[in-house]
């Protein structure tokens, strides 16, 4: 454990360039990956990557987050920063998971979706509305793990999961530290204190029941020893298939009505309020 | 002595509400006095320039449903302090004592029953002045709340929305808002009840997001800023300048993101037709129709 690190010591490691992004971990723990293009409504989004693939020999559907590792990669896929397009992809390959019976997995990496004009002419906050719509009711098994930064709607659009996994030094976040800093104290200096105030650490995370399991990192962080850090994201992915397996059966013998009442009363029941 | 001098002698103190006599537009560009009975009876709509003057939630329920039709629900929820958060050495318990003085309400959202135009329904409605009606835990239970009543109920649900998007003090709690809305308003479209979302300056960021976006049919009043970011932060990314009118209810109109811009004198008779058109005799609606070629 990376333990002793500070918030946004965290934020930086999130961050880190050298982290494995979504492709890396297809590549390295998937086999016969088809990345599949496109919303058939307006483009394909770069910033947002999927397709099928086998996973411990079984196929399902992986999606992702992409990041860029220098300038001209990252002007393409906007430093992972979805456009309406992007989630609307994103959409049409849970749709033909479920109609395929693919498990779903959704690796996410973004701070936030794409906050441009050309978005909001295209509907970003709607196509966003629509994910977490349809993830609440998508009748296949699914699991998100948080693999760098999980930033506000744009990380939940994808992240409406039966199980979510963090990595350690991950952040998940309602919004960035900078964003936070710039709203509330109107001084985007003051992050370190908004990451520090906001608690969006794998622990802090985790103690509020948002997530399922915190996945460990080598020491030093993913970035040190990048192998190291995928295979431990596999071993928990594959376990945590076979644990959704155990719970619910798998193809013919899905408990499907168990499965998406299960789904809804885990997002149903998150909040902190008094009944007076 | 012409009336405005008048004012001018007696009100210097308030510029926002001079007197009961008269009020003032809340448009930066016409800031035209109205006298007050008059903006009343106008919706509190400006006579000159026609701005829709942001309007609390109570003054809202007022307005657009029939008198004293509202009886409200969950009104017991108070939000909490997960994070124990602290901005500018000010806590949050503090910050939210505050709004509640402001305000006069105990969150920024108000919900119940009611009806428009002798329709019965279920309104959920914001108010911008609690810390810009924000969502944390409470307004995202109290939409979660309305809309599974509106399940069981079968009342058709109008959201009056109004947003800056999610409650940063409330942290993780606040975007999982965002989900667990979405997740409750997916079987309200099950059951086949309508949900009727208006959307007033401004609704953004997590709420329209979530709930506000997932209206059967989007209603917007003119001039509402409607929009995932804000158009501060779009500008600092963007590092230009956005034109006059993007985001507002006439943009998403054209770009085809909501159904219809209603001027405020015209919102119950809009909202009254569209109650009768998409609210069927109850056995009408349980007996069909049917899904996926079964009968229900």
């Amino acid at each position: 454990m990376s333990s002793g690190l500070s918030p946004w010591e965290r934020v930086q490691f999130a961050r880190h360039p050298r982290r494995p992004y979504t492709l890396d971990y297809i590549g390295c723990l998937f086999d016969d990956f088809v990345e599949l293009h496109g919303d058939r409504l307006f483009a394909d989004d770069p910033a947002l990557v999927g397709g099928p693939a086998r996973l411990a020999g079984r196929s399902v559907m992986v999606l992702g987050h992409q990041k860029g590792r220098d300038a001209r990669e990252n002007a393409l896929r906007r430093f992972g920063m979805p456009r309406p397009e992007g989630y609307r992809k994103a959409l049409r390959l849970m749709k033909q998971a479920e109609k395929f019976g693919l498990p779903l997995i959704c690796l996410v990496d973004t701070p936030g979706a794409d906050p441009t004009l050309p978005s909001e002419e295209r509907g970003q906050a709607l196509a966003i509305a629509t994910n977490l719509l349809e993830m609440s009711r998508l009748r296949v098994p699914t699991i998100a793990a948080i693999i760098g930064e999980g930033g506000s709607g744009g990380a939940l659009a994808v992240a409406v999961a039966d199980r979510v996994l963090m990595l350690e030094n991950a952040i998940y976040s309602v919004v960035t530290p900078e964003g936070c800093a710039s709203i509330l104290w109107k001084n985007v200096a003051l992050a370190p204190e908004a990451a520090q105030s906001m608690k969006i650490t794998a622990e802090d995370i985790w103690r509020f029941g948002i997530v399922d399991g915190v996945v460990p990192e080598p020491a030093g962080g993913a970035h040190a020893d990048p192998a190291r850090a995928m295979l431990e994201l596999g071993m928990a992915l594959r376990d945590t298939l076979d644990d959704l397996d155990g719970s619910y059966g798998r193809g013919a013998t899905l408990d499907v009505e168990r499965l998406l009442s299960d789904r809804f009363d885990k997002y149903r029941g998150i909040g902190v309020f008094d009944e007076g | 002595m012409p009336i405005r001098d008048f004012f001018h002698r007696r009100g210097a103190g308030s510029p926002d509400i001079p007197d009961d006599l008269w009020a003032r537009c809340g448009n930066e560009r016409c800031r035209d006095l109205i006298y007050s009975r008059e903006f009343e009876k106008n919706l509190r709509v400006c006579s000159k320039c026609e701005h829709h003057t942001r309007l609390s939630a109570r003054a809202r329920i007022a307005q657009l449903l029939d008198p004293n039709s509202f009886h409200e629900e969950d009104a017991e929820l108070r939000p909490g302090d997960p994070l124990g958060f602290v901005s500018d050495g000010q806590p949050y318990r503090d910050k939210l004592a505050d709004s509640r003085e402001k305000t006069g309400l105990e969150e920024a959202v108000l919900c119940g029953t009611g009806r428009i135009e002798d329709v019965a329904m279920r309104a959920l409605v914001a108010d911008f002045g609690f810390m810009g009606a924000s969502m944390g835990s409470v307004v995202g239970e109290k939409v979660a709340r309305g809309v599974e009543r509106s399940v069981q109920d079968r009342l058709p649900l109008v959201a009056v929305c109004a947003s800056g998007g999610a409650r940063m003090h409330e942290g993780i709690f606040s975007l999982m808002q965002m989900a667990k809305t979405a997740a409750t308003l997916a079987r309200l479209a099950e059951a086949q009840v309508p949900f009727f979302a208006l959307l007033t300056d401004p609704t953004t960021g997590g709420v329209t997001a979530s709930f506000a976006g997932l209206g059967d049919v989007l209603l917007a009043e003119p001039g509402a800023l409607v929009g995932f970011a804000g158009p501060r932060v779009i500008e600092q990314i963007t590092k230009q300048k956005l034109p006059p009118r993007a985001q507002r209810s006439e943009f998403q109109l054209e770009h085809g993101m909501i159904d219809l811009v209603v001027h405020r004198r015209d919102l119950r008779p809009t909202l009254g037709r569209l109650l009768r058109h998409y609210s069927p005799p109850t056995a009408y609606a349980a007996g069909g129709p049917s899904r996926n070629g079964k009968e229900a």
